[in-house]
């Protein structure tokens, strides 16, 4: 048995979760060059393993996006139909004040015009 | 950290419509479940892509999540799942195939890297070459050897046969132990 043949499965046996076949089992007792990739392998895997509890961390705003994106129908219709009362309500101000205004100017004109005539 | 019977209870409410739960929930797992993410995609905007679709599924689905597993388990499958659908995607409408087996760079031909550098430089190099695997093989590896799901879920995720999960798991730790332990013949022979 040549070394090319035992290598793929010396990745499937590292996890030690199978047994390589007998051939094999003897091949790589016996060969220093299988032993060391099996070694390799071995902790190949317990660095693999280690990634496990090591975190990227993700940029800013991706909790916020992904709670937006979660936020229930009802919730959006209620936000929406609260800035639609707001945006009424301004408008009813706006034109009031607007109202007012013009009504102090024309006000202020009719009585320039009134004291220019007397 | 919270202890596994907290997520429990967590789960229980949002399973009862307790959307605050559910949000508590995100708080707790979003990091973990961008890592996996990130990880199998390989890319940060598109690992974001793949959390945000992952917690709407769960989301959706979480009525149907019967306690079997680990809450973090399930939301595993389910990145896995959303991952591999938005890879491919993005290889039908990408231009630039990756190369099936790509160049392998030599790190240092003389010495055993997990001599030469510490702990986390070993992780820095395990993570960079990871991201060099074909995502097909990455996809396994991360989610067998890092994240510990068993073959039957792997393949059931990623739309392939239990045995082909195996074969690809098998070169991936090929390819990865070739990128990280690029040693001569004579070399291995007398590192033993």
């Amino acid at each position: 048995m040549r070394c090319e043949s035992v290598s793929l499965q010396l990745a499937e046996i590292a996890d030690g979760l199978n047994r390589l076949p007998l051939d094999a089992e003897r091949h790589v007792e016996s060969c220093l060059r299988c032993q060391a990739e099996l070694v390799q392998y071995r902790r190949l895997l317990r660095a693999l393993t280690s990634l496990r509890g090591h975190y990227l961390a993700p940029d800013d705003g991706l909790l916020e996006d992904i709670l937006a994106a979660l936020r229930p129908p009802a919730t959006v219709h209620r936000l929406h139909r609260r800035s639609r009362k707001a945006a009424y309500l301004g408008g009813i101000a706006a034109a009031a004040t607007a109202g007012a205004a013009g009504a102090i100017v024309i006000a202020s004109r009719l009585a320039a015009r009134q004291s220019l005539a007397s | 950290m919270l202890e596994s019977a907290d997520v429990d209870e967590l789960v229980e409410r949002a399973k009862a419509g307790d959307h605050l739960a559910f949000e508590q929930l995100v708080r707790l797992t979003y990091t973990d479940t961008y890592t996996l993410a990130y990880r199998l995609v390989g890319d940060e905007e598109d690992a974001r892509d793949v959390v945000q679709e992952t917690y709407l599924r769960a989301h959706k689905g979480l009525k149907r999540f019967r306690g079997d597993a680990q809450f973090s388990t399930w939301l595993h499958r389910i990145t896995a799942n959303c991952a591999n659908t938005y890879l491919g995607r993005r290889g039908r409408h990408s231009h630039d195939l990756l190369p099936d087996d790509p160049v392998i760079a030599d790190l240092n031909p003389q010495r055993d890297p997990e001599q030469r550098v510490g702990l986390g430089d070993l992780r820095d190099q395990l993570s960079a070459a990871l991201l060099e695997l074909p995502p097909k093989l990455r996809a396994v590896v991360v989610l067998r050897d890092i994240y510990d799901l068993p073959h039957e879920t792997i393949a059931d995720q990623l739309g392939i046969t239990e045995s082909a999960a195996k074969v690809r798991l098998h070169r991936a730790r090929k390819r990865l132990r070739e990128r990280l332990y690029p040693l001569g013949e004579e070399e291995e022979a007398r590192a033993v």
